[in-house]
């Protein structure tokens, strides 16, 4: 199976690692021909105003959409979710979003850097150590979206949508390959 | 209190500039600079009093940032904020942690505030990004628990060829220690003056422990996709934006040249028509006094 990463800006490296352990051969993407013979596509950890921009200037808004909306899988993480939602809260101006997921997202809603925080949560029923990294919150969750992950405190830190699956935080950097290994069943059996 | 959660771990430190990562930080001295660095797609700004070509020109000494601008640029923009401290100076790091910027670069282009001593960035829960022209500087900030490390280049001067010795130094090193037996790292260690330990790490996974940014003298689009060509984990702009004559359209084609390195025909397409770049100084005709790079050690 081949799986792509969304290689514009961002925490790239660390995917391509994790599914490298994981066996799975690994595109960057940078542009729309990468997508060809693709299973699913990773947006990394980043900066999304960045990205959103970086999407525009080369021309992969419009490939991306086609490629999941063809029912191939995506997996978004912290940037990656924002991408992915149709609602950006606390958005950049100029900022768009892909509008894939139906979940309302905040940006940085923990606050600065120094509210940034690794803990261990539950991952739809595994014990898992993932980072928050001036990580966003889904607020609102549409009713076809699945919670897979919370936070002690009820806040919605993971989600999927059939093909789709997001998350706040990052377990591509404290070495976690359980949630890459779940996206590669989501790309395995295409909706 | 959640006992499984743990703030500013070396792991979030550093994973922030995991982040940043193929992007580019620039340099603003104000909350409308910053707008327009956020709006050409920086990942982050840096915020200090004077770009470095204005300290430069003016001289005298140079100091962090007023915390009312801090604040300001932080209320404007959405991306990471990181400012400028002096070289040891542990208190304007105390100040710039208590306004809740992301990061702290302990930086040479301020005036050193301690010729002997760099800020034992252990203490804070904010991370550091720190400047180096070698691999044993590196590494000796490193150890003080700095959490990314940017080549220093010369900043100021729009001649980018100090960022590329230095980058091409680091690099260097890394190769050279890679390919050392077991036994002649205890030496290395010793020649780099850097911790044995941290050397043997360096050795073994051929790579600094944090993200290696270029600084220092990039003023145009090919300067900053030669930077990451040369191995670059991302690019600081500091006057090389501001300085120059379109700063809107400089900052949004070099953002645009960093994400396609790779690719000529968009780094062309980038350069096309940017006005004028800043003046510029050559390195070479700075009296050594004058050479930023030289401070920290």
């Amino acid at each position: 199976m081949r799986i792509g990463v969304l290689a514009l800006q961002g925490d790239v490296r660390e995917h391509i690692g994790t599914l490298a352990k994981l066996a799975c051969e690994t595109v960057e993407v940078r542009k729309s021909a990468d997508l060809k013979n693709l299973s699913g596509l990773i947006l990394p950890g980043g900066e999304s105003t960045t990205i959103s921009k970086l999407m525009d200037i080369f021309s992969l808004r419009e490939p991306v959409l086609n490629f999941v909306q063809s029912g191939k899988a995506i997996f978004g993480t912290c940037a990656g979710m924002i991408t992915l939602a149709n609602e950006v809260l606390d958005s950049a101006s100029g900022q768009q979003s892909l509008g894939l997921m139906d979940i309302s997202v905040r940006r940085n809603a923990f606050g600065s850097q120094l509210d940034s925080f690794e803990e261990v949560i539950d991952f739809d029923g595994t014990t898992l150590n993932v980072a928050f990294i001036r990580a966003p919150i889904v607020e609102r969750v549409g009713e076809a979206v699945q919670v897979l992950s919370k936070l002690s405190d009820g806040r919605v830190v993971a989600v999927r949508q059939q093909n789709m699956l997001a998350t706040s935080f990052h377990p591509e950097i404290t070495g976690e390959t359980f949630v890459h290994e779940y996206f590669l069943k989501m790309a395995s059996s295409p909706q | 209190m959640n006992p499984s959660k743990n703030e500013s771990t070396p792991l979030v430190k550093r994973g922030l500039a995991e982040m940043l990562k193929g992007g580019v930080i620039m340099d603003v001295v104000n909350a409308e600079q910053a707008k327009i660095a956020e709006d050409a797609g920086a990942v982050a700004v840096m915020a200090l009093e004077r770009v470095p070509a204005d300290i430069r020109a003016q001289g005298g000494v140079a100091r962090m940032s007023d915390p009312e601008l801090i604040e300001q640029i932080i209320a404007t923009v959405s991306i990471p904020v990181m400012a400028k401290a002096r070289i040891g100076h542990f208190v304007e790091a105390q100040v710039l942690e208590s306004l809740k910027v992301d990061y702290i670069d302990e930086s040479e282009v301020l005036s050193p505030a301690d010729y002997v001593n760099h800020i034992d960035k252990w203490k804070f829960d904010i991370p550091f990004v720190c400047g180096a022209t070698n691999l044993g500087e590196a590494l000796r900030r490193i150890t003080e628990g700095a959490a990314m490390i940017r080549s220093k280049g010369e900043a100021g001067t729009g001649d980018v060829s100090e960022a590329t010795k230095h980058i091409r130094t680091i690099l260097g090193e890394i190769n050279v220690l890679a390919s050392k037996t077991e036994d002649e790292l205890y030496v290395a260690a010793k020649e780099l003056q850097a911790p044995y330990d941290l050397v043997r790490e360096v050795a073994r996974t051929k790579k600094l422990p944090v993200v290696l940014f270029v600084a220092g003298g990039v003023a145009t689009p090919a300067d900053a996709a030669m930077m990451m060509q040369l191995g670059a984990d991302g690019v600081f702009v500091g006057s090389g934006v501001f300085k120059s004559g379109e700063p809107a359209k400089r900052a949004a084609a070099i953002v645009k040249a960093v994400a396609a390195f790779n690719d000529p025909a968009v780094i062309a397409e980038a350069s096309r028509g940017l006005g004028e770049a800043m003046v510029g100084i050559n390195v070479r005709d700075l009296p050594a006094p004058h050479r930023l790079s030289e401070r920290g050690w």
